[in-house]
């Protein structure tokens, strides 16, 4: 398992987009934003959790159909499937490889662009706590519509229309507690709740998409 | 133990494509699978790997104990040879790649990047692979393609290897391998119209 | 004789063939009966005037859309657990009619919103649950339609189900979490208090029972359509299969 995750971890590293794409795209998306919305900045302040939080989902959905395809197309994913790892485990690795190099980035970089859209103090912790605690979430629940749609041409498009309903509760908790914390107020409840909503997702969501992938393996 | 295939029909798309396959593979010996295109026999090897769920039979002693190799490699362009390699091992927790540079004369190659290879050069790496699985039952789908005379005479030499030390190996290939191997040819077991079991049978 | 005998397709052809005049029957006498009582022999609201009545079509229409997934949740679980084929494709068929009425719900909504809220469309928890449900079914359809193999859908499509009722309902209740809302309580419940009045409640009944009939019919039409679809898809492939053995007989 180790070896599957340093791997993963390696050919992002090497093949250069793992980091930097998801990174650049959540940039572009905020930077967007005051040109769509104006510039006022108790506006900015108001929507800056919500925004964040969208934009960083959205980043995370931008390299899910890479996550399983390209073992998929050099055959790497059957002789993984004959090899002594559960498929349980090669889902949840590579999920865990997906959070290391699109989630955890952006859970660091979202307090910067937090100053760009005029978040207010309170804001800060409550947003990277919230970000921190449901990105692996969606990782995981990613790795999921992946598998679903691993052995599907153009699959791309499909992914999103899957994993995009999948993502409201995580994105509505996790919103909720930024917003909360951005307001000044408790943000305890959102924040248990969320991870709630991952811990089940992390102990469940393997099974399902190693299910799957069997059927899209035979 | 040996490798045992009873009464076995495997399906592609829903459809029985062989049916009534028996076989025993035991250790020390090789069995050559042989046929024309689209008769199943990747059907077959994928099936025996426990890829594919088997339409009717039994299969016995593969479970856990099989290197596959397919057409694809699963190689990654961005890691060199050793890397690859290494990788596979530790998954396995198989033996040291060493053996399997020499056999397959990669060590010079070995610091190179899957990517830059060669086509026959990729296959070679491929195949060296099962080496490092240390698994017992090869199971392979034409394991010689793109690979010239030099090397499939490599290669041969490391499925003797192989079977000396009391491994099994299962091939769908069409060129003599000078292997003193068992050939089934899988023409005669082909599902007939009458016998299909296919997942559409209810339907029929 | 047990019920799992209408698992196989033929048997469920022909009792369906039997049923379905019943079910289009009484779809349609409890519809015109329903919608004419409740349209012109129901009085006005006193509040919400004549609007009220589009309710005879919003309730209906949002139970069986709600109902629908059920549906295809119990049909999935059955195609998992005994691999019955005229389930997973009784499911695939009640897809489509869902979003119909998960839509003509929406629409309602929509429609009785305008004069009562003054708005078309409000975030609030239900309506956006229906929205949600209605994203779920899309991409319920779109997995169904983008997988060849009819076998492999068919397992992915109910596992998809099964997940995305698990996170329909976590979504109902972050939801509500998230946004108290305008809509009011449900008109129908067992226990009568909360109930709409006995004038509105018979009518809707009615409504409710051809809705139910209506959803049926169309279920049942549309599995065996699918069914014929698939017997057709195996036909071919039997003829395929007996004339390239011909020939090869010939030839040799």
């Amino acid at each position: 398992m180790r070896a599957l995750l340093l791997r993963d971890l390696q050919l992002a590293l090497r093949a250069g987009g793992g980091f930097g794409l998801g990174l650049a795209f959540f940039l572009i998306v905020v930077v967007l934003v005051p040109f769509s919305v104006g510039p006022a900045a108790a506006l900015l302040a108001r929507i800056a959790p919500g925004v964040l939080w969208l934009g960083a989902l959205l980043a995370c959905l931008l390299s899910l159909d890479r996550l399983l395809a390209v073992d998929w197309e050099d055959g790497a994913l059957d002789l993984l499937a004959t090899s002594p790892l559960p498929l349980e485990g090669v889902v949840a690795i590579k999920a865990v490889a997906h959070w290391i190099t699109t989630g955890l980035p952006l859970v660091l970089v979202a307090p910067v662009l937090g100053v760009l859209l005029n978040l207010p103090v309170a804001g800060y912790g409550p947003l990277v706590v919230s970000l921190a605690l449901g990105t692996p979430a969606l990782s995981m629940i990613g790795a999921f519509g992946a598998a679903l749609t691993v052995g599907i041409k153009r699959g791309g498009l499909l992914l999103s229309l899957l994993v995009l309903p999948l993502y409201v509760p995580t994105l509505i908790f996790g919103a909720e507690a930024a917003r909360r914390g951005a307001e000044g107020l408790e943000t305890g409840t959102p924040l248990l709740l969320l991870a709630g909503i991952t811990g089940c997702v992390l102990a469940l969501m393997p099974f399902a998409a190693a299910a799957v992938l069997r059927v899209n393996l035979r | 133990m040996d490798v045992t295939v009873t009464d076995l029909t495997v399906a592609r798309g829903g459809l029985a494509i062989l049916a009534g396959v028996n076989f025993t593979l035991s250790p020390g010996a090789a069995l050559v699978l042989r046929g024309p295109n689209g008769s199943g026999k990747t059907t077959l090897l994928r099936t025996v790997a426990g890829l594919q769920p088997l339409m009717a039979g039994e299969i016995s002693g593969a479970e856990d104990r099989i290197a596959y190799a397919a057409h694809a490699d699963g190689l990654k362009a961005a890691l060199s040879v050793t890397e690859n390699l290494g990788f596979w091992a530790s998954v396995f927790a198989g033996p040291s790649i060493d053996a399997a540079l020499d056999a397959f004369d990669l060590r010079a190659l070995a610091s190179r990047r899957a990517g830059h290879l060669s086509a026959g050069q990729k296959r070679r790496l491929g195949l060296a692979r099962l080496m490092v699985t240390g698994r017992p039952v090869w199971v392979l789908d034409e394991p010689t393609v793109s690979l010239d005379a030099a090397s499939v005479a490599m290669f041969a030499t490391a499925v003797r290897a192989h079977l000396a030390a009391g491994g099994m190996a299962l091939i769908a290939t069409h060129i003599d391998l000078g292997l003193e191997a068992d050939v089934l040819d899988v023409t005669p077991f082909r599902a007939l119209a009458m016998d299909v079991q296919g997942a559409d049978e209810a339907f029929l | 004789m047990s019920l799992w005998e209408y698992a196989n397709p033929v048997k469920f052809l022909r009792l369906s063939e039997r049923v379905l005049p019943w079910l289009w029957g009484g779809a349609a006498i409890c519809l015109v009966v329903g919608l004419v009582w409740g349209f012109f022999f129901t009085p006005d609201d006193f509040r919400q005037g004549s609007t009220v009545k589009i309710i005879y079509l919003h309730v209906p229409s949002a139970l069986m859309a709600i109902n629908a997934w059920f549906m295809m949740l119990v049909a999935s679980l059955i195609w998992i657990i005994r691999r019955h084929h005229v389930s997973a494709l009784a499911a695939r068929a009640a897809a489509p009619v869902g979003i119909v009425m998960t839509l003509i719900a929406l629409v309602t909504g929509a429609i009785w919103g305008q004069p009562m809220w003054g708005t078309w469309w409000a975030w609030d928890p239900r309506l956006t649950s229906f929205l949600i449900l209605f994203l779920f079914y899309l991409g319920y359809v779109a997995l169904w339609e983008a997988i060849e193999d009819p076998d492999s859908a068919a397992d992915l499509t109910a596992i998809l189900c099964l997940v995305g009722t698990v996170f329909a309902v976590l979504s109902r209740y972050a939801v509500n979490f998230w946004n108290q809302g305008l809509h009011q309580g449900a008109s129908l419940s067992l226990d009568k208090e909360e109930n709409v009045a006995d004038v509105f409640y018979f009518p809707l009944l009615v409504c409710i029972a051809g809705f139910v009939f209506l959803f049926l019919a169309l279920v049942l039409y549309r599995t065996g359509t699918e069914i014929r679809v698939r017997r057709t898809r195996a036909l071919i492939a039997r003829e395929t299969r007996t004339t390239d053995l011909h020939a090869e007989a010939r030839d040799a």
